[in-house]
């Protein structure tokens, strides 16, 4: 471009880094949630959009219904082997930047469910950038979270990829008659 | 407490009067009145419970199934009926086994039973006859197995933490306790 | 055998069950055919033939819209699959089990007491309920009662839970009705009974604080004060949300007339609870079989007679006037004594006490364990990884959640791990009267008809 305002003189890179810095100081002042509540998680998340643990004061109170309108996704609950597709599909259905927390520990890792019906851990579907533990987690605690995912989103930090395990962890059992055997110790 | 209510006691000599043959067991606990069946009276009985003036259980509110692995009969289904007028409650029950695992549905009796079949179905594998809809309610509609029954195993994963193998609940060699049973 | 069946379509094979109705075509259901329709199971791939269904009906105006699991106004992970033409819904089915937890099968590997933190994460709006009812099961096969302290401890708590319940109901059910002002007005209440509960049990929610034999905990200091302030506030606040909503033109115009059931579809279709007191029958169990002492307590159980969702809200909104009329009689009898059953062989061993570190075992508990009683010692220990024995027979035992009838169904073997236990959930029997209110109504009607059911999809799913 011609008589640019010195612009030239900047050292290259430094108008898309500073562009970038503004793009992601926009993306975390704004993220909107996408409603994924499941179980308990559900009610605390409900409680933290609501007036005493206040996240309107991030930008985050509008929940958006539709995914596609949402660029985080607050896994709150316990997630069945029934859910889990439904998951996934909500998942593929955000557009990009997306950010996903898992919130509680039954999203984390499964919780005490350990059982054949709750998939232990939601990061065996989706890939998770922020675990918040608790069970449910206070308001505070989501909060914790979401200001730290915040603080991930303005350094830059590349987003989380899905890493499957080689061989599927599935918790479903075979036939029952290969197992009766072993079940008593 | 402990003693059932006397409403209960005509309802219990019109069943014996009226199915002599399909009563097997009356018996009871902690003032709980409980009335084992054969199968298939079983919608006579409880279509008689719902509408002689004396019984009036109109309202089923449980359908719940069990499995004793150790009897040949293993699964059992227990109804819990409560009667609105006389404020009474009792409990029938039907076992059956494995290999034939068939009840009546009550649902033509009490609508309420239609999930609560399906769940039982979902869980035990008992087949209710003559429901309208028998398919898996809780469970994703392609699962194999019957998850309640005694020798499904839990299901869970094994955890590693620091460097300790926990097995899944049900087979560690200390379930919940020291001892079981 | 086997034990598989086929996805989709045929769900029992043939000569597996009999007499089995044909299915009819997708038309308009009425009540006295529901009871032999043939509902298909939506698994998702199956798409194809319910839409080769309708064509085969030839009806083009027929739509088949899917409404959730993940949807913002199902109260949970409902999924109802709705025909419609136009803006009519022609049926709708039901979709559950998307929360399942397999919460019974994990209670048979747990001990009694441990059985405690799992159920109570059941109906997650009323952990209390759930525990107490899990209790008082408990000890009904023990045979034995918790001090009476610790009854009216319960029955204080429970009310409390009652009102909150019914709050997070208002603030939802407003905010899908378009009343948004209430989700926030509920949560802001429903945050000083959840001050309240912590101050008493140690957490927001799904408190494991009701245990067999007793509470775990007793109210600390200035408790009381708090509840009676709260109370005399809650009256207050409840007067302002019937300001908001009772005369409310577009209120009464989305809920009067909605989702009608009569006393005689509730009872066969097993409903209970402020939906079934809509219809006019004063069924409560806190009434019929009263527990944990509610027979000292005055109160009314309010009914209504028009039975549609207008006549269920204001029938909430009595309820938590009731609640808060027997929360000030608790307060006012509460009686004094220990929270645990004595019997060292059944109640919980520990006296918590908030130490310079936190909550935990009190110190006096400790030199009495560690110091002065060996035979404390051994039960301490027993109890606490092996946990009691339950005589051996079956229970039900129902209690009245702000939902219906939640009935415990325990069956024991003599052990320290429950045999079976198995939860009758309201929500689980109310939904099945979903297609029943909202068939031949507005896809609108049926927000606020699946609302006033109230369902708690963890209960439902279990």
């Amino acid at each position: 471009m011609s008589s640019g305002s010195g612009l030239e003189k900047l050292p290259s890179g430094i108008l898309v880094t500073t562009v970038e810095k503004l793009a992601n100081w926009a993306r975390k002042g704004s993220l909107w949630p996408a409603t994924f509540g499941l179980a308990c998680c559900a009610i605390e998340m409900m409680a933290t959009g609501a007036g005493r643990y206040d996240l309107s004061r991030f930008g985050m109170e509008v929940f958006r219904a539709s995914p596609r309108q949402a660029d985080l996704m607050i896994v709150a609950g316990r997630v069945s082997q029934k859910m889990g597709p439904v998951l996934r599909t909500i998942y593929d259905q955000m557009p990009e930047p997306k950010w996903v927390i898992s919130m509680g520990v039954c999203a984390t890792s499964g919780g005490m469910f350990n059982n054949y019906a709750i998939v232990q851990g939601v990061d065996q579907i989706v890939p998770v950038d922020m675990y918040v533990p608790g069970c449910p987690p206070r308001p505070e605690m989501l909060m914790d979270g979401i200001i730290k995912l915040h603080e991930k989103i303005i350094r830059g930090e590349p987003r989380t990829k899905l890493v499957l395990p080689a061989e599927p962890v599935s918790p479903q059992v075979p036939a029952p008659a290969a197992t009766a055997a072993g079940s008593e110790r | 407490m402990t003693q059932p209510p006397d409403a209960i006691q005509p309802v219990l000599t019109g069943l014996r009067d009226s199915f002599p043959e399909a009563i097997k067991e009356v018996g009871g606990h902690r003032g709980e009145v409980t009335v084992e069946l054969d199968s298939g009276s079983l919608v006579e009985v409880a279509t008689w419970l719902r509408d002689h003036p004396s019984a009036r259980f109109r309202l089923l509110s449980d359908l719940s199934g069990t499995d004793y692995p150790e009897r040949p009969d293993r699964l059992s289904v227990d109804y819990h009926l409560y009667s609105v007028d006389h404020n009474m409650r009792l409990r029938l029950k039907v076992r059956v086994g494995v290999d034939d695992p068939h009840v009546p549905s009550v649902t033509g009796v009490w609508s309420t039973a239609n999930w609560h079949e399906r769940e039982v179905y979902d869980f035990f594998g008992v087949r209710f006859d003559g429901h309208p809809n028998l398919v898996r309610i809780l469970m994703p509609e392609d699962w194999e197995g019957h998850p309640q029954r005694r020798d499904y195993p839990l299901g869970g994963v094994d955890v590693q933490y620091r460097g300790a193998h926990v097995p899944s609940p049900d087979r560690r060699r200390y379930k919940g306790g020291w001892t079981s049973t | 055998m086997t034990d598989s069946i086929e996805p989709a379509g045929l769900a029992v094979r043939p000569g597996e069950a009999r007499d089995l109705p044909p299915q009819p075509a997708a038309r308009r259901i009425d009540y006295n055919e529901r009871r032999a329709q043939q509902v298909l199971a939506m698994g998702g791939g199956d798409w194809a033939e319910v839409t080769a269904r309708q064509h085969a009906a030839g009806d083009d105006e027929l739509m088949v819209l899917n409404m959730g699991p993940q949807h913002p106004s199902t109260h949970g992970v409902l999924r109802l699959v709705l025909e419609l033409r136009g803006e009519e819904v022609v049926s709708c089915q039901p979709v559950i089990g998307y929360l399942h937890t397999g919460i019974e099968k994990t209670t048979e590997v747990r001990t009694w007491v441990q059985g405690v933190t799992l159920v109570t994460r059941m109906d997650y709006l009323s952990p209390i309920f759930n525990e107490a009812a899990y209790c008082l099961a408990i000890e009904k096969l023990l045979d034995v009662r918790a001090p009476e302290r610790a009854q009216a401890l319960r029955v204080l708590l429970m009310e409390l839970n009652r009102i909150g319940s019914h709050l997070v109901w208002l603030a939802t059910t407003g905010l899908e009705l378009g009343a948004l002002s209430m989700m926030l007005y509920g949560f802001r209440e429903r945050e000083q009974i959840l001050d309240i509960l912590e101050d008493v049990t140690g957490l927001r929610m799904n408190h494991a604080w009701v245990r067999p034999g007793g509470v775990l905990q007793d109210m600390p200091e200035g408790t009381e004060a708090k509840i009676r302030a709260f109370v005399d506030e809650m009256a207050r606040k409840a007067d302002e949300y019937e300001d908001l909503l009772t005369n409310n033109p577009i209120w009464i115009e989305r809920t009067r007339g909605i989702g009608v059931l009569d006393e005689e579809q509730c009872l066969d279709l097993g409903i209970t609870g402020p939906m079934l007191r809509a219809t006019g029958l004063a069924l409560d169990v806190r009434k019929t079989e009263p527990y944990c002492g509610y027979e000292q307590y005055e109160f009314d159980v309010p009914t209504a007679t028009s039975a549609d969702v207008y006549a269920r809200y204001q029938l909430r909104v009595a309820e938590i006037r009731e609640s808060l009329r027997i929360v000030r009689q608790v307060l006012d009898k509460l009686p004094s004594g220990p929270v645990m059953h004595p019997d060292p062989k059944i109640g919980w061993p520990a006296r918590l006490a908030l130490g310079p570190d936190g909550l935990g075992n009190s110190s006096e508990h400790v030199r009495h364990i560690m110091g002065e009683s060996m035979e404390a010692l051994i039960h301490h220990f027993k109890m606490v990884t092996e946990g009691f024995k339950v005589p051996a027979g079956e229970v039900y035992l129902p209690v009245e959640s702000p939902r219906g009838e939640l009935g415990y169904h325990v069956v024991s073997d003599g052990g320290n791990l429950p045999y079976r236990v198995h939860v009758r959930d309201p929500s689980f029997v109310n939904l099945q009267a979903v297609p029943l209110m909202v068939e031949g109504g507005l896809v609108a009607d049926v927000i606020a008809a699946v609302s006033s059911v109230d369902p708690v999809m963890g209960g439902a799913d279990r």
